[in-house]
C-alpha cells in the first residue's frame, strides 16, 4: 500500500515536469506552428543557471530561481526575435532541424560554461521528508507538484483574464486578424517564447533536486514531446494530462514490469492512444484555420 | 478631390512576379461611402491589403489624413484610425464574442469608452449580445460578419475598409448588414470604403463607385449614374438592356448577384 502511494506521488511529480515542458511545446506550436525541439534544453539551461546563481554567486534560493527564470525567459524572447522569426514559413523539416541544432548548441554551451560534471542543486526542500499516514513524503516531490499547480493557475489567469494574455491567444488563433486589431503580433510571439522558455526553466529548477544537473537533462524533452502528442498537440490541458499520464505509467512500469519496460512503456501507451484516437486525448478533430 | 480622407495614387502591387493591381488611383472623401466593384480576382482584396499595410506596393502612394502610409505595418495603420474588416471575417475562433470585441479595442486605453462602445455594437447587432459568451467559431457566417464589422468598430476608427461583407450570405441578411453599415457611416461618422462583387447592393448604399477590371480602374462615377450605365446593368446587375447594343468593352461573362 505504502509503495503504491509513494509511486503515485513520485509519478505525479515527474509527470508535472513532463507536463510543464510539454506546455512549452504547445504554446509555441499554437502561436507559430513551429515545434521547438530545444524545449528540453531550455529546461537544462534553467537548472544550470539556477545552480550557478546559488553556488557560484551565493544568491539565496528564491532570488536565484527568479534570476534563472528571468534570464532563460529573456533568452527565449531573444531567440525568437533573432533566429526563429526568420524561419517562419520555411518548410517544417528545416525548422525542426534548426531547433534540434539549437538544442545541441545549448548543450555544448552548457558543458563549456559549467563543465561536464554532475551537480546537485541545493534547495530548501532538499533531503527532507514528512511522514503522512505511514508514507514518507519527500518535500522535493511535493515542491514539484505544488510549484506546477501554482504555475498553471498563474498562467491560466494570465491567458484568460489579462488583456495582453487574451491578445496572445488572439495572435495565436489568427495572426492576420490580430494585426488588423493593432496587436503587435511579433512582440506577442516573442512573449510566448519567453513564457515557454521561462516555464521550461521552472521545470528545470523543480526537477533539479530530485534528478541531478548535467548537460543531458534536456533529453527529458523527448518524453515531454510524447506527452504533448498524447494530449493532442495544441491542447494545453492535454499537455498537462499527457505529462501526468506518462509520468505515472513510467513509475508503475518501472516498479512492476521487468527491467527495461520503464523507458518504453510511455511510448507504447502513446502508440496505443494514437491508434485509437489519432488526434490525441484532447485534440480537436478539425485543424485550426491559419 | 482636395479634402479626400484617403487618396490612393498609381498603386501597383505584386504577388511575387505576378502583378495584381496596376496603377490604381482613387479617392475617398471624408464621411462618404465609396465602393470598388469588381469580379472575383479583379484585385479588390489586394487593394485593401495594400491600403491597410498587409502588402507593400511596388509603386504608388496611399495617403490617409494627409500622411503617406504605404509600407507601414498593419498594426500602425490601425492605430492611425483605419480599420480593416477582412474578407472571410477572420474572427478569433476560440475566443468568446465579447473577447473578440475587446480585442478590437486593443489599441485603446479608455476603459469607459470601450464599455460604451461595447453597448453601442450590441445595439447595432443584438444577436451579438445574446451570444456574448459563446466562442466566435460557433457563430453562423452572418453572425461572424456582424462580429467582424463590430470588432473593427470597437477601435473607434475614422475609416473602415470592408472586404465583401455580403460573401456567402442570404440576401435578406446582406440587406440588414448593409443597412447597419449605412447607419454606422451616418451615426458614427465613419468613412467607408466597400469592395464588393454584389454590385446591386453596393451601388445602392454608396455615394461614389469605381469599377475594377483585372487590376485596373476602368470606370468611375456617382453610384446613381453608374446604376444607369448599360455596361454596369448588363455585366454587374444582370439586366439585359435590349435598347443598347454598345461595343462590348468587357469580354467577361455577365455577373449574377
Ligand atoms: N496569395 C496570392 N498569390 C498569388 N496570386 C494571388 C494571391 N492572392 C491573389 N492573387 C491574384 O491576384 C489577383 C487579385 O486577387 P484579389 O485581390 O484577391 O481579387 P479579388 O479580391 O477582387 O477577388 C488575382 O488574379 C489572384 O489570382
Ligand atoms: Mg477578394
Amino acid at each position: 500500500m505504502d509503495i503504491i502511494l509513494q509511486l503515485v506521488l513520485n509519478g505525479l511529480a515527474v509527470g508535472c515536469i513532463y507536463g510543464l515542458v510539454a506546455l512549452g511545446f504547445v504554446l509555441i506550436y499554437k502561436a507559430t506552428e513551429l515545434v521547438n525541439f530545444a524545449q528540453g534544453d531550455l529546461m537544462m539551461l534553467g537548472a544550470f543557471t539556477c545552480y550557478m546563481f546559488i553556488v557560484w554567486h551565493g544568491f539565496g534560493y528564491w532570488t536565484a530561481v527568479a534570476l534563472a527564470v528571468a534570464s532563460v525567459a529573456l533568452f527565449g524572447a531573444l531567440l525568437d526575435a533573432a533566429v526563429l522569426r526568420r524561419v517562419l514559413g520555411q518548410p517544417q523539416f528545416a525548422v525542426v532541424m534548426l531547433t534540434i541544432g539549437l538544442g545541441a548548441v545549448f548543450r555544448s554551451f552548457a558543458s563549456i560554461t559549467w563543465g561536464s560534471e554532475i551537480y546537485t542543486l541545493p534547495t530548501p526542500f532538499s533531503a527532507r521528508a514528512t511522514m503522512v499516514g505511514g508514507v514518507s513524503v519527500s518535500h522535493e516531490y511535493v515542491s514539484i507538484i505544488v510549484g506546477t499547480v501554482l504555475l498553471c493557475a498563474v498562467l491560466y489567469v494570465f491567458f484568460t483574464h489579462t488583456r495582453i494574455g487574451v491578445a496572445m491567444q488572439a495572435a495565436s488563433q489568427n495572426q492576420l486578424a490580430a494585426y488588423y486589431m493593432g496587436i503587435p503580433v511579433k512582440l506577442m510571439f516573442s512573449l510566448i517564447w519567453a513564457i515557454s522558455a521561462g516555464v521550461a526553466a521552472i521545470a528545470g529548477v523543480l526537477l533539479a533536486p530530485v534528478s541531478l544537473i548535467d548537460t543531458n537533462l534536456g533529453f527529458i524533452g523527448l518524453k515531454a514531446f510524447a506527452a504533448a502528442v498524447l494530449g493532442g498537440f495544441g491542447s494545453i490541458p492535454g499537455a498537462l494530462v499527457g505529462g501526468l499520464t506518462i509520468g505515472l505509467i513510467e513509475l508503475y512500469s518501472g516498479a512492476y514490469l521487468p527491467q527495461g519496460f520503464k523507458d518504453v512503456a510511455a511510448y507504447v501507451v502513446l502508440l496505443l492512444v494514437l491508434a485509437v484516437r489519432p488526434q490525441g486525448m484532447f485534440g480537436a478533430v478539425g485543424r485550426k484555420k491559419v | 478631390m482636395p479634402d479626400a480622407l484617403l487618396k490612393v495614387e498609381n498603386l501597383e502591387t505584386y504577388y511575387g512576379p505576378i502583378v495584381a493591381i496596376r496603377g490604381v488611383s482613387f479617392a475617398v472623401p471624408r464621411g462618404a461611402i465609396v465602393t470598388v466593384l469588381g469580379a472575383n480576382g479583379a484585385g479588390k482584396t489586394t487593394i485593401l491589403k495594400t491600403v491597410s499595410g498587409v502588402m507593400d506596393p511596388q509603386k504608388g502612394t496611399v495617403t490617409f489624413q494627409g500622411r503617406e502610409i504605404q509600407g507601414l505595418d498593419p498594426d500602425k495603420v490601425t492605430r492611425l484610425g483605419l480599420s480593416h474588416v477582412p474578407e472571410g471575417r477572420e474572427v478569433f475562433p476560440f475566443l468568446t464574442v465579447q473577447e473578440n470585441l475587446r480585442m478590437g479595442a486593443y489599441i485603446r486605453e479608455d476603459a469607459d469608452g470601450v464599455a460604451r462602445d461595447l453597448e453601442m455594437v450590441y445595439e447595432y447587432f443584438p444577436v451579438l449580445r445574446a451570444r456574448a459568451e459563446q466562442r466566435a467559431g460557433q457563430l453562423s457566417g452572418g453572425e461572424q460578419q456582424m462580429l467582424s464589422i463590430s470588432r473593427a468598430l470597437m477601435a473607434r476608427p475614422t475609416m473602415m475598409l470592408l472586404d465583401e461583407p455580403s460573401l456567402g450570405l442570404a440576401p435578406k441578411l446582406v440587406k440588414d448588414i448593409f443597412d447597419i453599415v449605412v447607419r454606422i457611416n451616418r451615426e458614427r461618422d465613419v468613412t467607408v470604403l466597400l469592395v464588393e462583387q454584389n454590385a446591386n447592393m453596393a451601388l445602392h448604399i454608396a455615394d461614389y463607385g469605381y469599377v475594377l477590371e483585372v487590376g485596373r480602374i476602368v470606370m468611375e462615377d456617382t453610384c446613381a449614374r453608374l446604376l444607369e450605365k448599360p455596361d454596369i446593368k448588363e455585366f454587374y446587375l444582370g439586366i439585359k438592356d435590349h435598347g443598347v447594343r454598345g461595343t462590348r468593352r468587357w469580354k467577361r461573362k455577365k455577373m449574377w448577384r
